[in-house]
């Protein structure tokens, strides 16, 4: 059986893969960002997730305002880096796992969540920039990603609670999968910011450091929050946190929170990280279900051996 | 002017200087958008910047006289009242070889450099920028506690100066 085991969030702004691919790390404006990441490479080579689920959003890339789908599952075999602009980003090309992204867009259409499924899409900054933060520059990435692309260039993104809602049935999908793969979701984008109008620039870390603290602790407080507030408090584009809470929502309720990093600012926005693991159930091997008296046999046998 | 419209008052519409870009303006900017969509390819960008106004005129003859001057003008805020989306816009600002802050910069009234060292002392504050009409000014956000626990807090450490002493 396939399961989720940890929740990955990060921003996805496009300047940090701008400092990657120009090899601009080291400048002490960029350190401060990428050394919040080290951590995080080491925890991902240990981690080792056989298949990660990527929820980010399109900037203008993949689609524009001709067709605009509120969750646009990727279901190829491989999804190309979109050239935004300056040619495409010089990462290697994103491998899917066509077979679980089926599996998963069966059984959560079936509940009720009306995906769009795309068999041919490129993806941007917003699907590659987290993974050169979890897993660096290597030549390929090292396992299967399925792209998740939310709606939040045209208002209204759909409700955080929607997407809360979502992630559990991902999650239930994920472990009605018959093959045995470890599966982590990201959840990408934010924190705080706002590009756009006379107020960009933006930054609200109380607010920040609080939607952290009830990602972890108190999720469905977040699945309350209106795009109103959101905007109000976080920047217009700010909003688009609501794709943090499909991951959070395909974790278990407890969970633990095994790293976080913050910092203001990369470019226009408030940097924000955080890793939460499934709890680890003992490693339950079915405990053989004995009729008392047969366990009490069981016991005495071994007494007796003694 | 653009032409006065019945418009269904939006919540939204209070934060200040901001135009969320909702199906309404996602209807009015669909060529403007587009137009900057164009401009993801090399040749469209040089053939634009050798000839703005005819690479519009010829492609884009739907645009309204307001984009089009938006466009030529480069004004940023202008384009995104007019139903322009900052993902889209951002490409012409990429397309004149601008950083993304130089667009910011523009937006906000302010030199690229006074912008940057804004971000660089943590960004805008939300206070005093979270509604036109005041009705917001102290919403703040059901997430966020009220500034009282500092009280608490201070109140407590005088408890534990009290016990020390």
């Amino acid at each position: 059986m396939a399961r989720i085991i940890a929740g990955v969030t990060s921003s996805h702004v496009p300047a940090i893969g701008a400092a990657i691919d120009n090899h601009r790390e080291s400048e002490p404006y960029w350190q401060r960002v990428f050394r919040g990441f080290e951590r995080s490479k080491e925890w991902m080579a240990k981690t080792k997730p056989d298949v990660c689920i990527v929820v980010y959003n399109d900037h203008a890339s993949a689609f524009s305002v001709e067709m605009i789908p509120t969750f646009a599952l990727g279901t190829a075999a491989e999804f190309p880096i979109a050239d935004e602009g300056w040619g495409p980003r010089p990462v290697p090309l994103v491998k899917g796992h066509p077979e679980l992204a089926s599996h998963i867009a069966q059984s959560v259409i079936l509940d009720e969540f009306d995906l769009t499924l795309c068999n041919k899409m490129e993806v941007d900054h917003g699907l590659t920039v987290p993974l050169n933060l979890m897993f660096g520059t290597p030549k390929e990435w090292p396992c299967p990603i399925i792209p998740l692309a939310v709606n939040v260039v045209q208002f209204p993104p759909p409700t955080g609670n929607r997407c809360f809602n979502l992630g559990k049935a991902i999650r239930k999908a994920v472990e009605s999968y018959p093959k045995d793969l470890k599966v982590v979701v990201f959840g990408t984008g934010g924190m705080s910011h706002q590009i756009s109008g006379q107020r960009a620039g933006l930054i609200n870390s109380k607010f920040d450091h609080a939607f952290l603290d009830n990602l972890t602790r108190n999720p469905k407080k977040l699945t309350k929050l209106s795009h109103l507030e959101l905007m109000r408090e976080a920047g217009a584009e700010g909003v688009e946190m609501v794709m943090w809470l499909i991951m959070r929502g395909a974790l278990d309720d407890k969970v633990d929170e095994v790293y976080r990093f913050y910092t203001v600012p990369a470019s226009n926005t408030a940097v924000g990280h955080i890793i939460l693991e499934n709890r680890k159930k003992a490693v339950k091997k079915p405990a053989p279900k004995m009729k008392r008296a047969a366990a009490r046999v069981k016991v005495h046998r071994i007494r007796s051996r003694a | 002017m653009a032409p006065a419209k019945q418009k269904a008052q939006k919540d939204y519409d209070d934060i200040p200087g901001t135009y969320v870009f909702d199906a309404d303006r996602s209807r009015d900017g669909y060529y403007l958008n587009m137009f900057c969509m164009s401009l993801m390819k090399a040749e469209n960008r040089k053939a634009f910047k050798d000839d703005e106004a005819g690479y519009i005129a010829k492609n884009f003859p739907q645009l309204t006289p307001d984009q089009r001057q938006a466009i030529l003008k480069r004004e940023y805020n202008r384009m995104l009242e007019l139903g322009g989306n900052i993902y889209f816009t951002a490409k012409l600002g990429a397309t004149d070889g601008h950083p993304f802050q130089h667009l910011a910069a523009v937006m906000t009234g302010s030199t690229q450099k006074d912008y940057a060292d804004l971000m660089l002392r943590g960004g805008r504050a939300v206070e005093g920028n979270r509604s036109r009409s005041g009705k917001y000014a102290k919403a703040g956000s059901s997430i966020v506690k009220a500034d009282k626990p500092q009280s608490k807090a201070k109140s407590k450490a005088r408890s534990k100066g009290k016990k020390r002493g």
